[in-house]
């Protein structure tokens, strides 16, 4: 009797594993990034209890540091909800780099050459970030309705034309465009008026805390929302999941797919607007390099969940704000924060190793068989 | 146990108690069977009742988790194909695992190649050899033919060469006859009694009543993963076999009263339509569908049905030609305005059109519905009215389902399919345009289905059916049109004209009466 319930104990765990264990994959996929960075900080001759005390100190462990995360985090939660409403819509959009400077470019605009009370000037400006994304993604959505493009190609290029037009909009010197007369380096665009500025409040001596971290997380919701709650959400997942099916049901496909773009470059625009309104206060070349292709790994790891995103975007900000004190305290290259980001998105990635390392099965009979192939089982 | 004809000679196959487990299902509980030397064995079930489960086991795909097998009276493991074609066991898909851009010497030497000297392939003896095999059993082949010029009766014929290359001496068929014209069946029929009268056994798998009876030398049924009997044709009729399947009574014919056409719901005229490749798919068609008739299309599937569905639901571009429903011309008309004036379509392919797989059933019960009343107000789903219309679909329907609320890719072939037919029924129809509207489904849903289909004829709906299967479209229709290479070569009131003489229509012959 004691016999068979000692073995009937561990088999019902696992059964409660194998049925609950699923969601967690990223979870786990974090954690295994985290152990192997540790091996590597150690196999390099780095002490990584030290470095990651250091990494959790200045990223979560002091009032300082959240700060500094909440707002690092800000535009990589709003731009991987971005990334993430394409994935919904079954496009890539690599391009949200190039629309996060569209959005921008139309935002420094607005906030630099209008006087309005900051009641209308703000969200004026916000908007302008999100009209100009929107055009941007569009023009993807648009070449991919039309012509069959594929929005990964255009969106690469794309991406290049706007960081070339953004600077030549910055560096033009005859006549100044949006570029500073007063700033001899010449790096960055004139600064915004104080009524476009994002409302927030002086942290230490170098952050300021803004409203950007609400406007994310209302966002995050919104795009739930859309997504599962309204037609127009079942038309974008439709024509992602299916598009045989999707015009089927009378859906038209290739409108869905500027839509989809659209709203997606619209996040995107809306991210880099927050970024000049919130943090720097103008537009300079530099200012959003990379955020773009983050925000991919973003969504990657909340699996397109808008409302993991909110998780995903802030544990990336934490990774990178930590990075600082990580590197003070284990005198430790930055970059092996970029490794350990690398490791998780691997990890995310490549899921099926997660899956294996801690026995988490794949769901239904269908997706049985795959793991049985890849597996060689 | 019930005595078979074949008792006494060597037992070459053998399953005992095999019970394979998957998430949520027993697969196989505890089957045992036997194959002998010389023997056609028929695995009969309905879908998802573990046919396809077993002969994966059986040939080495999956591990089952009871149970064992012998070959020729000694224990196997069989853990993958490769073993099991070494030890004699030959497996023919149902999707074929033909390289189309290869020739047919070369697709049966792919794995196991012959070759002159370390590097050069030796394609001439490739094609002494299976040559050889071909006269032997009367498979007919041209080894040098390119796969994609063959039609789909050679391509299978050069699948069953490729086993008996690698010197296989049991066969398993996977639903052998789903592809096949009525004609390429009978020639499949010949090719099975030839390797059985010289040595080779067959194991083949099917739910059509009909074929079983004309090839199988014993029959084996299962349901819900458990053998239920097994039986010998000369002692069985299909009405009988089908019960054993189903666990019930069976109306295998459908049971309606004469047509009572009214006037023209759907007219085709001179409609041209070509396919993905651009070449003509259909090649003026002209047809007509009356409210409260129902007129069948048969063909072998590749005839240009499927564009000629596509072209009158809207999917499809037309080339020429002109659709109108109830008088209004809607050869421009996209999708949704046509199913806007009360069309329905039961797609071919439910998994690539009528569902998304990912959907819980719920999305999928107002896939092109969601959009209206009472389903969204605006933009804003109403969750609480589409929960409560696929309730009642699913319950109207008797789609078996744990819940509403699982992906569709978790119900069997037939509830799938029963919960498109429900919501597309769900809407006032005057028009129903049903292509394969049973395919690969069960026996006990076929008959709902056709019962469904045929009380809205009754209502007075005009209803279009299009399938592959003649049997189908002989038991539904009130007319039956034969589509041959894009064109319809014969409209008939149903009865006009036999089975055999609708087969020749479809291969493409001439029937003069």
């Amino acid at each position: 009797m004691s016999e068979s319930l000692e073995t009937r104990t561990p088999s019902r765990l696992l059964a409660v594993w194998r049925q609950y264990s699923s969601p967690l994959v990223p979870v786990f996929a974090v954690f295994t990034a985290l152990v192997v960075g540790a091996l590597m900080i150690g196999l390099t001759g780095g002490d990584w209890l030290t470095a990651y005390i250091g990494l959790w100190e200045g990223s979560f462990g002091s009032w300082r540091g959240i700060g500094n995360t909440v707002v690092r985090s800000t535009p990589y939660i709003i731009c991987g909800l971005a990334v993430a409403l394409g994935f919904k819509g079954g496009l890539f959009n690599i391009g949200a780099e190039g629309q996060l400077y569209a959005g921008a470019v139309l935002t420094v605009i607005v906030a630099t050459s209008l006087k309005l009370p900051a009641i209308i000037h703000v969200p004026l400006a916000l908007a302008a970030g999100a009209v100009g994304g929107a055009l941007w993604g569009g023009i993807a959505g648009f070449l991919k309705a039309r012509t069959g493009a594929h929005e990964v190609i255009t969106t690469i290029m794309l991406n290049y034309v706007a960081l070339r037009l953004t600077e030549w909009l910055i560096k033009s010197k005859t006549p100044y465009l949006l570029g500073d007369p007063e700033d001899t380096t010449g790096a960055r665009t004139r600064f915004i008026e104080d009524s476009a500025r994002l409302p927030g409040f002086q942290i230490g001596d170098t952050t300021r805390l803004h409203m950007g971290i609400l406007i994310g997380i209302a966002l995050a919701f919104a795009v739930w929302w859309l997504l599962y709650k309204t037609t127009i959400g079942f038309e974008l997942r439709t024509a992602g999941a299916n598009p045989s099916a999707a015009r089927y049901a009378g859906i038209s496909v290739p409108s869905t797919i500027v839509l989809t773009m659209a709203l997606s470059g619209g996040l995107a625009g809306i991210a880099g607007a927050g970024e000049v309104l919130g943090v720097r206060g103008a537009l300079s070349a530099d200012l959003l390099a990379g955020l773009g292709f983050d925000a991919i790994a973003v969504a990657l790891l909340a699996r397109s969940n808008p409302l993991g995103i909110i998780a995903s975007g802030i544990l990336w900000g934490g990774l990178l704000t930590g990075a600082s004190l990580m590197q003070v305290r284990a005198g430790l290259s930055i970059d092996v924060i970029k490794i350990v980001q690398a490791l998780i998105i691997m990890f995310v990635a490549a899921d099926q190793i997660v899956r294996f390392i801690y026995r988490i099965p794949k769901r239904g009979p269908g997706e049985e068989t795959s793991i049985a192939k890849s597996w060689g089982g | 146990m019930t005595t078979s004809g074949a008792q006494g000679r060597q037992v070459v196959l053998e399953a005992r108690g095999i019970t394979k487990r998957f998430p949520g299902v027993v697969a196989n509980n505890n089957v045992s069977l036997r194959l002998h030397k010389g023997e056609v064995l028929a695995l009969l079930g309905e879908n998802g009742a573990g046919k396809s489960t077993l002969m994966n086991i059986l040939y080495g795909l999956y591990h089952q988790d009871e149970g064992e097998i012998l070959v020729n009276g000694a224990p196997i493991r069989a853990s993958s194909p490769h073993e099991s074609i070494e030890r004699g066991i030959g497996m023919v898909h149902q999707h074929f695992q033909l390289v189309p851009v290869m020739t047919v010497a070369e697709n049966v030497m792919l794995g196991n190649e012959l070759m002159r000297g370390a590097i050069f392939l030796d394609r001439r003896r490739a094609a002494r050899q299976i040559g050889e095999i071909s006269r032997q059993y009367g498979l007919e082949v041209e080894p040098g033919a390119m796969i994609a010029d063959l039609p789909v009766g050679a391509q299978q014929r050069v699948e069953i060469i490729k086993a008996l290359y690698r010197n296989a001496d049991i066969l398993i068929l996977d639903e052998p006859t789903a592809v096949l014209t009525p004609q390429e069946a009978d020639d499949l029929v010949r090719i099975m009694r030839t390797l059985v009268d010289q040595g080779k056994s067959i194991i083949f798998i099917t739910h059509k009543l009909r074929e079983v009876l004309e090839i199988a030398d014993r029959i084996i049924v299962l349901r819900g993963g458990k053998v239920v009997g097994e039986a010998l044709p000369a002692e069985s009729s299909e009405s009988s076999l089908a019960a054993m399947m189903v666990g019930r009574d069976v109306l295998l014919r459908v049971d309606k009263a004469e047509a009572h056409p009214g006037e023209a719901v759907l007219e085709v005229r001179g409609l041209r339509v070509r396919d993905d490749r651009g070449l003509p798919a259909v090649a003026g068609v002209d047809l007509t569908v009356r409210a409260g008739e129902i007129l069948g299309i048969a063909g072998v599937q590749g005839n240009g049905q499927t564009e000629l569905v596509a072209a009158i639901t809207g999917l499809r571009a037309k080339e020429a030609g002109a659709v109108r429903v109830s008088g209004q011309d809607v050869s421009l008309s996209s999708p949704r305005q046509i199913s806007e004036l009360g069309v329905a379509h039961i797609p071919e392919d439910r998994q690539r059109e009528g569902l998304i797989t990912s959907y819980e059933l719920t999305d999928n019960s107002v896939l092109e519905l969601y959009y209206r009343d009472p389903f969204a107000h605006g933009i804003i789903r109403d969750e609480a009215e589409i929960d409560a219309h696929c309730a009642q679909l699913v319950e109207e329907f008797d789609v078996r389902t744990p819940s509403t609320h699982v992906p569709a890719s978790s119900l069997s072939g037939g509830n799938q399919q029963k919960l498109i037919v429900a919501r597309e029924f769900s809407q006032p129809l005057k028009l129903l345009i049903a292509a394969q509207p049973t395919r690969g489904i069960d026996v006990g849903s076929i008959e709902f289905i056709h019962n469904q289909i045929v009380k809205k004829r009754d209502e007075g709906v005009a209803v279009l059916v299009v399938s592959a299967e003649l049997d189908e479209v002989l038991a539904l229709s009130d007319r039956i049109a034969v589509m041959y290479h894009g064109q319809i070569v014969a409209t008939v009131h149903n009865g006009e004209l036999t089975r055999e003489e609708l087969g020749l229509l479809m291969a493409g012959a001439d029937v003069h009466k």
